[in-house]
């Protein structure tokens, strides 16, 4: 793995990838080339990372991809989090090195600007890591398809469940960025059409915070009864640690509107145990996840599969099918035609069953409401989470009128 | 229920002590810092790794050693600090007779480094530590829910820094210390072997900064970008305090961890800023810091 820095290397990152390019065996069909990027070094290197790249692979061979004529090539890159460097990263993929689909690329910013230039080029992007529903909103692209989950399906699975449980009033502690304000915006508006009530909420500056006492304090005194944390990755972790410290889960209910897996070992079950949270995938929930998991978790002992993951094989599972079914050079030629076919085909895998992708590329999956076990509880590695509630696909994700997607309607 | 500048006196009260709290973490760090500038003339800007390291070696300890916090409170320190006595040996040694601008590159290096290192192995997402079963729970204090634990780290704090600063300006060893830092070749011909206390005095701050460490491992996650947050802020409260004075990274930099505290009440967002805001001000009246010795 490169061992990067955020400050200092900047496109250099890039450079670094290349190496880790290796060379499918010659055959006459072009070769497909796929290019992961996403954090590998900074807060969300374990919710995507290298895990997402294992993933990937792993659909690679699963498909059987060589044995079936298909050429693929997967390469990688650190976005470090920075939208100008995964937009001279993508420039670069796709005008000289031959990219034909990006894959994962978390942090909504970074997101964003990958897909201005995913559609100048006409290529394909499948993000998995970026949670904003913007990109399938008013910022929609016919090149572009997002799997796995959004902020509107956590603030409603998560949100709406905590409502209905008679958690009636809330407070938010939100990371002061773009994805923190959002998704504290559409749990609002969950809590609000369920007849609840918003109390007050706090900023924090995002990145930089790892204190997180004042904060609480002040959630404490507001006499809300479900705290709401709209951040991600270590803020989220510390945020819950510090309101274990000060007593806090004992008078409000905590809801950690984005929270994986990966969060909840990082905190150990001592801590998050009852904390109610939502994901889109659980290595343990039937006989397809677990093969799957299993089949993964040797290559990544100590960071199994969460949603971002288990997305990443499946979106990438999914285009090989297209591009097996229509021809790897029809695939190559043109990102709308592809992501248009893919639209059409029906989805299928071990990590999500039959699901669907809509018109105006969300692809739509049923929400997990799980609660954390307690140490207890819990039985052996990873063994972490109790279903409590299911969303159905179309209900965990927005109507899509309410998103104003340009193109929706017009094909 | 009393109003001050329309917030609830008990949620201000309750402010005013985490600030001290988390002053506490700035104090012990700058206080390592002031003391390495002090005496070695390096700006060290490897601190925060430092700091991190010490939080990690607690929780390795612990993992596979089986090795519990308090322990821990001792060794981790010590192992840290021999880790510094080994880079100063090895590389830092190397910089005090060029400019400052070389030990910041190379402090700023290693820094990056350790950190890299760290998160190839352990990922970023954090590990747990627990707090020590003695100090679990809290104490209601009538306007706030003090967790034991923070009120620990204050109590240890104080006297960690209190201890420090007499060591230094109390006793003989301090005076040998401070005057080898004056005059090393006159200090030589005493018959002291002054590279061995200049060795001896990093790895002293380094070992602060370690135990300053063990010390955030409960509260904050364990993870390998822990000591980017602390490095910016304590790099201020040196230069407030006054470049090189021990009172008065102390001083600074419980003060500091009050004001941003209050600035968490009344306007969050600018809580990461205000300390830079206060670095401001003080450099534009007095240059030299509010301790520092004047040129």
């Amino acid at each position: 793995m490169t061992i990067s820095r955020r400050v200092l290397l900047g496109t250099a990152a890039a450079a670094t990838t290349l190496p880790l390019i290796h060379r499918a065996r010659a055959q006459s069909s072009p070769v497909l080339k796929i290019g992961v990027l996403n954090d590998q070094s900074g807060p969300y290197m374990n919710t995507g990372g290298a895990t997402s790249v294992i993933c990937a692979k792993q659909a690679v061979e699963d498909f059987a991809a060589a044995a079936k004529g298909l050429n693929v090539e997967v390469i990688t890159a650190d976005h470090q989090n920075k939208p100008d460097l995964a937009v001279s990263i993508s420039r670069q993929w796709y005008d000289r090195d031959g990219v034909d689909m990006i894959l994962d690329v978390p942090t909504s910013s970074v997101a964003l600007a990958v897909q201005g230039v995913t559609r100048e080029k006409n290529k394909v992007f499948l993000g998995v890591g970026p949670a904003t529903t913007a990109l399938t909103g008013d910022q929609c692209s016919p090149n572009f398809i997002t799997w796995a989950y959004d902020t509107y399906m956590l603030a409603r699975s998560t949100g709406g469940a905590m409502v209905k449980a008679g958690g009636d009033s809330w407070y938010f502690i939100a990371a002061d960025y773009a994805f923190g304000k959002q998704l504290q915006s559409d749990t609002t508006d969950m809590v609000k059409a369920a007849g609840g009530k918003v109390l007050g909420s706090t900023a924090y500056p995002f990145p930089g915070t790892s204190d997180f006492s004042s904060f609480l304090v002040q959630a404490q005194s507001s006499g809300a009864k479900v705290l709401g944390l709209a951040n991600a990755g270590a803020d989220t972790v510390n945020s819950l640690k510090q309101a274990n410290e000060f007593g806090v889960n004992k008078s409000m209910k905590l809801a950690a509107l984005l929270m994986f897996i990966t969060d909840v070992h990082a905190l150990g079950l001592d801590v998050a145990k009852g904390l109610h949270l939502t994901e889109s995938f659980y290595w343990d929930m039937n006989e397809g996840t677990r093969a799957f998991t299993n089949r993964v978790k040797s290559k990544t002992p100590n960071n199994w599969p969460n949603m971002i993951h288990a997305g990443c094989y499946s979106a990438m599972l999914h285009y090989l099918k297209t591009a097996h079914d229509m021809g790897a050079a029809e695939a190559k030629k043109d990102g709308v035609a592809t992501v248009n076919r893919m639209k059409k085909m029906p989805v299928e895998d071990e990590c999500f069953g039959k699901t669907t992708i809509r018109e105006d590329g969300r692809h739509l999956v049923p929400a997990y409401l799980f609660e954390v076990k307690s140490p207890s509880e819990s039985k052996g590695p990873w063994d972490y989470f109790t279903l409590v509630v299911t969303t159905s696909p179309d209900e965990a994700a927005r109507p899509l009128a309410d998103g104003h997607c340009p193109f929706v309607g017009k094909a | 229920m009393i109003m001050i500048f329309g917030i609830p006196g008990p949620l201000l009260f309750g402010q005013l002590l985490l600030g001290l709290i988390n002053g506490a973490f700035y104090a012990m760090l700058s206080m390592g810092l002031a003391i390495i500038f002090g005496m070695l003339n390096i700006i060290n800007f490897a601190h925060g790794a430092l700091f991190m390291m010490g939080a990690f070696a607690a929780w390795m300890l612990l993992e596979y050693g089986g090795i519990g916090y308090f322990p821990a409170l001792l060794l981790a320190p010590l192992i840290i600090g021999v880790f510094g006595i080994v880079l100063e040996k090895l590389l830092i040694s190397r910089m005090y007779k060029l400019d400052h601008l070389y030990g910041l590159l190379l402090t700023f290096g290693l820094s990056l480094v350790i950190e890299g290192l760290f998160r190839n192995y352990y990922g970023s997402s954090g590990l747990p530590y627990r707090i020590p079963d003695i100090l679990q729970g809290a104490t209601n204090l009538g306007f706030m829910y003090m967790p034991n634990y923070r009120g620990w780290v204050v109590a240890a704090a104080l006297v960690v820094c209190f201890a420090t600063w007499a060591i230094l300006e109390k006793t003989s060893l301090g005076a040998t210390l401070r005057a080898a830092t004056e005059n090393a070749p006159l200090v030589q011909a005493f018959g002291v072997d002054v590279p061995r206390v200049i060795t001896l005095t990093f790895g002293g701050g380094v070992a602060l900064a370690a135990f300053a460490g063990v010390l955030a491992a409960p509260i904050y996650s364990v993870n390998p970008n822990m000591g980017d947050n602390f490095i910016n802020t304590v790099f201020a409260v040196v230069v407030i305090g006054g470049m090189g004075s021990i009172l008065g990274a102390i001083v600074t930099g419980f003060g500091l961890g009050v004001i941003e505290g209050l600035t968490k009440v009344f306007y969050p967002q600018a809580s990461a800023t205000v300390v830079f805001l206060v670095m401001v001000i003080v450099l534009l009246t007095m240059p030299h810091g509010l301790f520092g010795k004047r040129a």
